[in-house]
């Protein structure tokens, strides 16, 4: 009986786990810079990333493989603002120009007009 | 020095905590490998002076504690803020850029601020200069929150720095 209310959350959490996958995936094609689409890809490395290993360990149990995949969790926590910082920095500081709000309505307009 | 001893013996420990998980393999031989490899690694480690406070803050170990599941928290908000940005057929993003004032006097406290602010979706940190810190927020509400100074309150109560 436990084993299949676990059942039921894990899949739930590799479910919702692959939902933001496909939808950050999305995103990345859908935002117009690179630095909106930064914010689109955060989204799987922290909600998509962090259900499906939750989901993971749900299924492995209270196994040496949970721990690992515990560990990939805490790893990714730290290691994910660093390179999104890298690239943000990088992208700011060879002149990429992020498109900001005032920006995006003089588009609108050109492209109604 | 005797700060050094406690960090270092606690770096080894933690190394030592990640290779029993990683390896697997629990032989004699292969665990005194594990524990000679932890060892050079931390002797290594002591000849470039990197053991201090700042590249293994234990002493943060339990004001983390509160700190991350409130993070989390915002984390999981931002997420759903964003999904359904990027879900609806308008796609409503403002971005904006802007500067927040990292009250954190030292480095390590302005890292984590920094980092903090990059975990949650919906914000970056782009640049860390002088105590402030640049910052791409997908919306102007989002850049507004930030502007409210809550995750700094508390990365600097985390930090020890408040007064």
């Amino acid at each position: 009986m436990s084993g299949t209310i676990i059942d039921i959350l894990s899949w739930a959490l590799i479910l919702l786990g692959a939902f933001s996958l496909i939808t950050g995936a999305v995103g990345v094609l859908r935002f117009p810079d690179v630095y909106t689409r930064m914010h689109a890809a955060s989204i799987t490395d922290t909600l998509g990333a962090g259900s499906i290993i939750l989901g993971l360990i749900l299924q492995a149990g209270l196994t040496l493989v949970a721990a690992k995949l515990f560990l990939i969790l805490v790893f990714i926590f730290f290691t994910s603002p660093a390179s999104s910082f890298a690239l943000a920095h990088a992208a700011l500081s060879s002149g990429v120009e992020p498109i900001l709000d005032a920006d995006l309505r003089d588009d609108d307009k050109e492209s109604s007009s | 020095m005797g700060n050094r001893i406690v960090h270092s013996v606690s770096l080894g420990a933690v190394l030592f905590a990640v290779w029993l998980v990683l390896s697997g393999h629990y032989t004699f031989l292969i665990t005194t490998l594990g524990v000679l490899s932890c060892a050079l690694v931390v002797s290594i480690m002591q000849r470039m002076d990197l053991i201090d406070h700042e590249g293994h803050p234990i002493h943060l170990t339990w004001r983390a504690v509160t700190y991350i599941p409130w993070l989390i928290i915002e984390i999981i908000k931002a997420n759903i803020d964003v999904l359904k940005r990027i879900l609806s057929p308008s796609l409503p993003a403002t971005p904006t850029l802007l500067r927040v004032k990292a009250s954190q006097t030292s480095d390590l406290g302005q890292v984590i601020y920094a980092n903090s602010i990059t975990l949650t979706p919906g914000t970056i940190s782009v640049d860390v200069a002088n105590g402030e810190i640049l910052v791409h927020a997908l919306t102007r509400s989002g850049a507004e929150d930030l502007m409210g100074g809550e995750m700094d309150r508390r990365v600097t109560k985390m930090v020890g720095e408040d007064k």
